[in-house]
């Protein structure tokens, strides 16, 4: 690279720092009027965390465009591998498999949790698909093939519902009388469960398929 | 209570050193396998950043997520980086 080109990089790079760094400043700190508004409309969110009743109830839409967009991610990663060898990491140590053995049933456990929680404090259908796919990535460390042998099709069906539960949530509390997402105000609680549970498989198989690539479609593995 | 608060000051200016300090050797060092462990060390501490914010719900994100899955997920592409593809001429 020349000198004159990586001056003028520089010089950009400087713009974009200072641009970010003068937004950054103008948040506005906890006395913006957002939080003010969330906290007066918590109780007819149907869960009892901030986060969550944001995530899954006022901002519902976004969330569920996020799991669109993870899907479609998933697509285009296919699209652009082949099938790749799944050596297995060449460890006879017991100690991955001992470890392993024990953990995934923790982490199964964990990741429910997290769910359940979610209504009342930090936690919810990311964070514990997140541990779910971690559970599926230490086992396919130790056994590359464990998804294809154990569950077979499944793995692959349970990619979707996590968006068509979403969508048909989203259409049924259109049919009775209000908005896209806008759940019937008594059902909202167990609405959000039910999203989040199904989110929470979609992401996990997602995440873990990102991990364990290609599955071979037509030819058993 | 003067002491708790310099204690405090002291452990968030060490925190924001160590992050820029890892992401600048994550970005810089030449050993792909090494960015990849410093990127998952990064992010560890970025989750301890979070829960300093008061922000647990983005510390519980930031650790499984970006540290944990994003780091699994470096790790494989730089195995298949390095694995020549099968199925096909060996080499180019």
């Amino acid at each position: 690279m020349t000198g004159v080109v990586r001056w003028a990089f520089a010089g950009l790079l400087a713009v974009l720092a200072f641009g970010l760094a003068s937004v950054v400043l103008q948040i506005p700190g906890t006395g913006s009027a957002l939080r003010s508004q969330v906290m007066a409309q918590l109780p007819q969110s149907g869960v009892d965390h901030a986060v969550t009743a944001v995530l899954l109830n006022f901002r519902g839409y976004d969330t569920f465009l996020e799991l669109v967009v993870l899907l479609l991610a998933l697509f285009g990663a296919w699209g652009l591998s082949d099938s790749i060898d799944e050596a297995p990491l060449d460890t006879d140590i017991d100690v991955l498999t001992e470890l392993v053995a024990f953990l995934v049933p923790v982490l199964i456990v964990v990741a429910a949790y997290l769910l359940w929680v979610g209504a009342y404090s930090p936690g919810g259908a990311f964070q514990g698909g997140a541990v779910l796919a971690g559970a599926g990535v230490l086992l396919s460390l130790c056994d590359p093939g464990w998804r294809s042998r154990r569950v077979e099709r499944i793995g692959e069906v349970l990619l979707v519902p996590g968006v068509l539960v979403f969508l048909l949530v989203g259409l049924a509390s259109m049919l009775l009388g209000g908005q896209f997402l806008e759940y019937p105000r008594d059902m909202a609680g167990s609405l959000i469960l039910l999203v989040e549970g199904f989110a929470m498989l979609s992401i996990a198989v997602t995440l873990h398929t990102l991990f364990a690539g290609t599955p071979r479609f037509g030819g058993g593995a | 209570m003067v002491g708790m608060t310099l204690v405090s000051w002291a452990f968030d200016i060490a925190l924001g050193a160590a992050l820029l300090w890892l992401a600048w050797r994550c970005l810089f060092t030449r050993n792909l396998f090494e960015s990849v462990v410093l990127f998952v060390a990064f992010g560890l501490l970025m989750a301890i950043a979070w829960m300093r914010l008061e922000a647990p719900d983005v510390a519980m994100a930031e650790a499984a997520i970006g540290a944990g899955l994003t780091g699994a997920l470096l790790m494989s592409a730089l195995a298949r980086l390095e694995r020549p593809r099968t199925g096909q001429e060996e080499g180019r």
